[in-house]
């Protein structure tokens, strides 16, 4: 366990496909996610790829209907085995949404500690460093310090997703999941957030989607780019991977031309 | 062309309807408004007169005894049981036979429709002690605890049900059980209150050989149950689903996020439905008249039979004692200030939700 923290942990997918029901998001799906990197996942809207990040922490199965063929490892250990409770996966894979996550009904200091309390920690004196720790980590000590009793909300957009990712990293997941971490934020809070996530990278293996470009290009080690095809009678859309590479080849020399063509807005 | 010249043909049938609709509209809010209005104000206006000072204070008094004041009055009757019942002369006491003059002994109390009406002449002065003199005695503290006695117990019992189920409903919706429950639910919610009266008559009245409050506090209870489902489920899928999964992202099973995440952010519309499940118990009657009886004297006892607001109107606003319509009036005031005041707590704390 301690020389896996030290090494850094990765995620595996192999040919996975997500499903809603009958129809099927993405063709099967194999990618490798390197430890304490930050992984980007671009792609138009409609290719899949929030939804492929769903199922990397069995998120996507809590749709009505949502179904997923295919596995993920996490160090070897496959997150889909029928033997494994998802809420387990969970605690080792954090995950971040699109829209921060401040509970109304709790203070700052709580929204930290209620992922700490629902592991089992109770010492108030443990709670404190811990919540502390996430805080500092998250970049936000300094400006809640004085102010933990207040309600989550009383924060900024910004302020509440660090809180959001402060929250998911006190439990000490391996992994951090962010789905379109700021696409609800305005650029001076952007700007936080990716310092943040470059702080982060020695710690976690990271993987981000965005609708940003140039985001996945400021932060990220290796870009994932996803399409949409329509195929058959209905033209049904479906997601497909076409390329995973270094950020800088990815918007240099990409090996995909269809790649060039998104990146340069042609398709997509 | 000008604006008004290219105005359509039917420009003025189309003004002329769109304010004729507007106009039916307002009447009818008015109507609708109206009885409403009116019910409160004269209860208010009523009740609000038999307000005495040991309104709150005191119980039900028979009327003759005039709040512990001895009449001395002899054309006054004591109360039908204060005197040792006589099979040859039933109205003993009830002072028919000692009112002067009236030629209609054993017939008719005066003050009543067959009173000689059609006769003027015949018409007896009235005595100093007529039934209209007497004044309001007594109170409604009896009515007031076992009311709140009764319905708080309901609630006690209705809470922890209605609160699971409607969590149950709202958390795993796409269940065919769920499915039925809200179903049962909306049946139950739209059952006449007298049948669940009679079925807790049946079985735990009947059983149990006693009018009971306890058999009143189930009554009740059954009729709760489905508002506070359905109040619970409502709020609950009114919380944004980010929230449940911002819980589950940390590991969190469904009945964790569920009771430390979800119901506490849909708290206050909750609590707003426990009150209206409350104001609606609090002014049921029909149940209440199978299971609690009703009572004359003050009882904290809830295996007995036990006052309660409603069956007081229910039976003091037909009395002949003008002291006891006072009372029935009295209490309605008293009923109509709770729920209006519960219902306007409810408001209340779903303007400040929705803030």
């Amino acid at each position: 366990m301690m020389t896996g923290t030290h090494t850094g942990h990765t995620v595996t997918v192999r040919e996975l496909a997500p499903f809603y029901g009958k129809r099927q998001v993405t063709r099967p799906i194999s990618v490798e996610f390197a430890p304490r990197r930050i992984t980007a996942m671009i792609g138009p809207s409609g290719c899949g790829k929030s939804t492929v990040l769903r199922c990397l922490n069995r998120m996507h199965e809590s749709i009505p209907g949502a179904r997923v063929s295919g596995s993920v490892l996490l160090d070897g250990e496959n997150v889909y085995d029928s033997r494994l409770d998802a809420t387990l996966v969970r605690r080792k894979i954090g995950m971040v949404f699109q829209q921060p996550i401040a509970l109304r009904t709790r203070s700052i200091y709580e929204n930290i500690a209620v992922g700490l309390r629902l592991n089992g920690l109770r010492a108030q004196a443990e709670l404190d460093a811990r919540v502390e720790a996430s805080l500092r980590a998250s970049a936000l000590w300094d400006e809640v310090k004085d102010k933990l009793g207040q309600p989550g909300t009383a924060l900024s957009g910004g302020q509440q997703q660090r809180l959001s990712i402060a929250r998911a990293i006190a439990v000490e997941p391996d992994v951090l999941l962010l789905d379109e971490p700021c696409s609800a934020l305005d650029p001076i809070a952007t700007a936080k957030i990716e310092e943040l996530l470059l702080d982060l990278r020695d710690r976690y293996t990271i993987v981000i989607v965005t609708h940003n470009m140039q985001q996945a290009a400021r932060v990220s080690d290796s870009t994932v780019v996803f399409l949409v095809e329509r195929t058959g009678d209905t033209q049904q859309p479906i997601g497909l991977l076409i390329e995973h590479s270094p950020t800088r080849e990815v918007f240099t020399s990409p090996k995909d031309p269809r790649t060039e063509e998104y990146i340069s807005g042609r398709i997509g | 062309m000008s604006i008004r010249a290219s105005a359509p043909r039917n420009y003025a049938w189309r003004r002329f309807v769109g304010r004729l609709m507007q106009t039916l509209t307002i009447v009818a809010t008015t109507l609708a408004i109206v009885p409403l209005l009116l019910i409160i104000g004269y209860v208010l206006y009523r009740g609000g007169a038999s307000l005495t000072p040991g309104f709150f204070t005191t119980d039900y008094l028979p009327p003759a005894l005039g709040g512990g004041i001895e009449f001395t009055d002899p054309t006054v009757p004591a109360p039908i049981g204060e005197q040792p019942f006589n099979p040859d002369d039933p109205f003993a006491g009830v002072g028919i036979d000692s009112l002067p003059g009236t030629g209609l002994e054993n017939e008719t109390i005066p003050g009543t429709a067959a009173d000689g009406a059609s006769d003027p002449a015949a018409q007896p002065r009235p005595p100093e002690g007529d039934l209209t003199q007497i004044t309001a005695q007594g109170g409604v503290r009896h009515g007031i605890v076992g009311t709140l006695l009764v319905t708080i117990f309901a609630l006690l019992l209705a809470i922890p049900l209605g609160l699971l189920a409607g969590i149950f409903l709202a958390e795993y919706r796409d269940n065919s059980v769920a499915t039925v429950v809200r179903f049962c639910c909306d049946v139950l919610s739209g059952a006449p209150s007298i049948i669940v009266g009679v079925v807790a008559f049946v079985l735990i009245v009947a059983p149990t050989q006693t009018y009971s409050g306890w058999a009143g506090s189930v009554a009740l209870a059954v009729l709760m149950v489905p508002t506070i489902t359905r109040a619970t489920e409502e709020m609950l899928k009114l919380v944004p689903d980010s929230t449940r999964e911002g819980a589950m992202a940390l590991g969190a099973p469904t009945w964790w996020s569920t009771f430390t995440v979800v119901v506490p952010t849909a708290l206050v519309g909750i609590v707003t439905g426990v009150l209206l499940a409350f104001a609606r118990g609090a002014g049921e009657t029909a149940p209440l008249l199978l299971t609690i009886q009703g009572s004359n004297k003050l009882s904290f006892d809830m295996n007995e039979p036990i006052a309660a607001l409603p069956l007081m109107i229910y039976k003091y606003i037909e009395s002949p004692f003008p002291s006891e319509n006072d009372l029935a009036w009295g209490a309605a005031f008293v009923l109509t200030v709770l729920v209006l005041i519960v219902n306007i707590l409810a408001r209340a704390l779903t303007r400040r939700r929705t803030r």
